[in-house]
């Protein structure tokens, strides 16, 4: 990591609207985060788009001074897709909840880890539907019974998303901890950096649905390794990993995709395709 | 028969558990997901039988809803705005399948930009999607409609889907004293569903145009789809008319109120109709002949009652909280289609949009709006469309635009 002398102050790429989020709410420790990443990468704030779906957590765009896309439910990545493959030169950030990410949206997170797009995807993941107060998500341990959609817990196994954007094709997963600022700063820097689609899941309690996380400051702890560039070993480590390891957990280099911006061609070269 | 305070959707719920539904799929949505909620709490604590499933989005959830209703089971779901356009594949899709199901749909604005408010858009957007629709206006009506909507889709006639549609916020939650019906007099108008031919066997298949299919035979299923929607009118009428017998509620397919000697109407759907009754009161109080009449079905469109209660009025005033983009109001246009041709037609059919994304129609605008008429009346040149949208409110949006502009620049029209 490169570090690079900062024209704008991390509060620069603040907006002025005040987050409607609820106080103790993890996502505010991803928003200061994610200016700060920007402010230390020296990003200039119309070079960046921050593109949503919709929950609390995509609620983050309104809240910076960047190109902000609050989209549709579970779209986000779509619209990143798109975004990117008009305007590469953009740096293009994705912000959601679990829900949107992984739910109603879940098809587009296989492919974008497979697409390989230079697009870094921030899910803010507090293991509920924060927004419309308190339904299991796919992140869900099978036996919270705190909703009142689901009083006996969902009994389905949870989503273990490390592992489905190893398995998807993802070259950089990492976890944070929006508790942990300077952490998930210095991994929100890397995931930007890394040329292709870089997977940050950050774990972000929800106060008001989930307060038990409240104590997941106790239960966070680094992973024991470095990163690795081995799926296989990637894969171990997801298997023995306890959920609330941080850090980086596997980084690998494989060609970015980018559709090619096609100049349209001179009518002197269509001719010559004419001539015999 | 008990009598308590319910919001709509708590009505909304109400009506399920009455309905003894088998089967809830179920996706939460601002402002729909009390009514699942309350489900989940009736079935959790035994008070309800049949099973409640989450899914990950409200495509899956209509999908399943009409699979586990072709197998002939009864089955209720709910949804809201974004919730039913992400759906839309598959409410095509099970209503080409002929499969009864209810569908509660608590309106609200679409995006973009994003609203939570009220309008109806969004039931509209189902308009020819194969679903019927049924329109309500009160928290009793919601849960009245869940009942006869049952009949009507189960109807062997009929077999199709419907929809029963309330305003977000304004109905779903707002609390107003509801009858609880009671079970046994619930069970004699709607017993348990008797699927005849709707069933699940792969011994004995009886598939309902599922089968990949091109021209004639596709077009003779979607045509049979159509009569069958056809049939919805009589039907609707017969099964009010039991309702009435039985709980001495009349719900008619169009709500005609102070009509028979008024000059001017208002018409309109949903729970702002309630608005329009009241400014109806204070117009006549003034010496005004002027009524109003609310559909209750959009689909089927009750176009017989319309030119009948429509013919030899002055002037009409069809107010539309949507807006059919580049067209103008969705009801308008169908009541503009039922009277085409009509000798007795009223010569002046003025269109007006307003309460878009929740935004109130006041009572002062209904005066307007009968003022309009009248006037156009005595030219007998019906005015062009018109929104119901203030200069303090063009001034308040100009200036958020004109702060725009101003952060705009501040950041160096980056
Ligand atoms: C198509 C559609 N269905 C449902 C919803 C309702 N909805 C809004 S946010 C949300 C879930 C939010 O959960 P998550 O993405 O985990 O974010 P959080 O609020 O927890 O940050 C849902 C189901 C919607 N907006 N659009
Ligand atoms: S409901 Fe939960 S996720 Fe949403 S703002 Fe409140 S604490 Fe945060």
């Amino acid at each position: 990591m490169t570090a690079t002398q900062s024209p704008l102050k991390p509060k620069a790429y603040k907006s002025s609207v005040k987050p409607v989020w609820c106080p103790g709410c993890g996502h505010f420790g991803v928003l200061s985060a994610v200016t700060k990443a920007l402010a230390h990468l020296a990003l200039a704030r119309e070079e960046v788009a921050l593109v949503s779906g919709i929950g609390c957590s995509s609620r983050l765009p309104a809240y910076t001074e960047l190109y902000g896309f609050h989209g549709v439910h579970g779209r986000a990545l779509a619209v990143a897709s798109g975004l990117k493959a008009a305007r590469p030169d953009l740096t293009v950030l994705v912000a959601g909840g679990d829900g949107d990410g992984f739910s109603i949206g879940g098809n587009h997170f296989l492919h974008a880890c497979r697409r390989n797009m230079d697009i870094a995807y921030i899910v803010m993941d507090n293991e509920v539907y924060g927004m419309t107060k308190g339904q299991a998500s796919p992140t869900t341990a099978p036996d919270w019974t705190h909703s009142k959609l689901t009083p006996h817990g969902t009994g389905i196994p949870s989503f273990n998303p490390a592992a489905i954007a190893l398995a998807s094709g993802a070259t950089f997963i990492a976890r944070g901890f929006s508790g942990d600022p300077g952490g998930l700063t210095r991994l929100l820097v890397e995931a930007i950096q890394h040329p292709g689609f870089a997977f940050l899941q950050v774990l972000s309690p929800c106060t008001t649905f989930r307060p038990e996380q409240k104590e997941w400051k106790k239960m966070v702890h680094p992973f024991d390794e470095d990163a690795t560039g081995n799926p296989v070993e990637a894969a171990q480590r997801i298997v023995a990993d306890d959920g609330m390891s941080t850090g980086l957990l596997y980084r690998t280099r494989i060609p970015v995709w980018q559709p090619a911006n096609r100049v349209s061609m001179e009518v002197s070269e269509l001719e010559g395709g004419f001539q015999v | 028969m008990k009598r308590i305070l319910l919001t709509g959707n708590g009505a909304a719920a109400w009506g399920a558990r009455l309905a003894s539904v088998d089967y809830v799929p179920a996706f939460p949505i601002t402002p729909q997901t009390e009514i699942i909620e309350s489900l989940a709490g009736w079935i959790d604590n035994g008070e309800m039988e049949g099973r409640l499933v989450t899914l990950e989005s409200e495509h899956s959830m209509i999908t399943a809803a009409g699979a586990a209703a072709a197998t002939g089971v009864r089955v209720f779901s709910a949804t809201s705005s974004q919730g039913l356009l992400y759906g839309m594949e598959m409410l095509y899709t099970v209503a080409g399948w002929r499969a009864p199901f209810v569908l509660v749909n608590v309106s609200r604005g679409l995006s973009a930009p994003i609203t939570l408010e009220p309008d109806h858009n969004d039931i509209l957007a189902a308009r020819d999607s194969g679903f019927l629709q049924l329109h309500c206006a009160t928290c009793q009506e919601v849960l009245d409609t869940v009942l006869l909507a049952y009949r009507l889709a189960e109807d062997e006639q009929v077999r199709l889907p419907v929809l029963v549609n309330m305003d977000g916020f304004y109905l779903s939650f707002t609390r107003e004293p509801v009858e609880i019906p009671e079970r046994e007099r619930v069970e004699r108008f709607l017993p348990a569903f008797e699927p005849g031919s709707i069933r699940f066997r792969a011994s004995a298949p009886e598939s309902q145009a599922v089968a990949v299919l091109g021209g004639g035979p596709y077009f003779y299923f979607r045509y049979q789809t159509h009569l069958a929607a056809r049939n919805a009118l009589k039907v609707y009428e017969r099964v009010a008319e039991e309702f009435e017998a039985l709980f001495g509620r009349r719900h008619a397919v169009v709500e005609a109120y102070c009509c028979d000697d008024a000059e001017y109407l208002f018409v309109m759907m949903g729970s702002f109709a309630t608005k329009a009754k009241a400014a109806v009161d204070w117009l006549r109080s003034n010496g005004w002949l002027i009524g109003l009449l609310r559909p209750r079905l959009l689909r089927l469109f009750p176009e017989a009652v319309f030119r009948c209660e429509l013919a030899g009025r002055r002037g009409v005033a069809v107010i539309d909280q949507n807006l059919s983009i580049g067209a103008g109001g969705v009801l308008h246009t169908e009541v503009t289609s039922a009277l085409y041709g009509q000798p007795e037609a009223p010569p002046v059919l003025a269109s007006f949009i307003g309460g878009l994304g929740g935004r109130d129609i006041a009572p002062e605008e209904f005066y307007e709006m009968a003022e309009v008429i009248r006037k156009a009346a005595e030219t007998g040149e019906t005015p062009p469309p018109r929104l119901l949208y203030t200069e303090t409110e063009l001034r308040e949006t100009r200036k958020l635009q004109a702060i725009a502009q101003v952060e705009r620049r501040q950041l160096g029209e980056g």
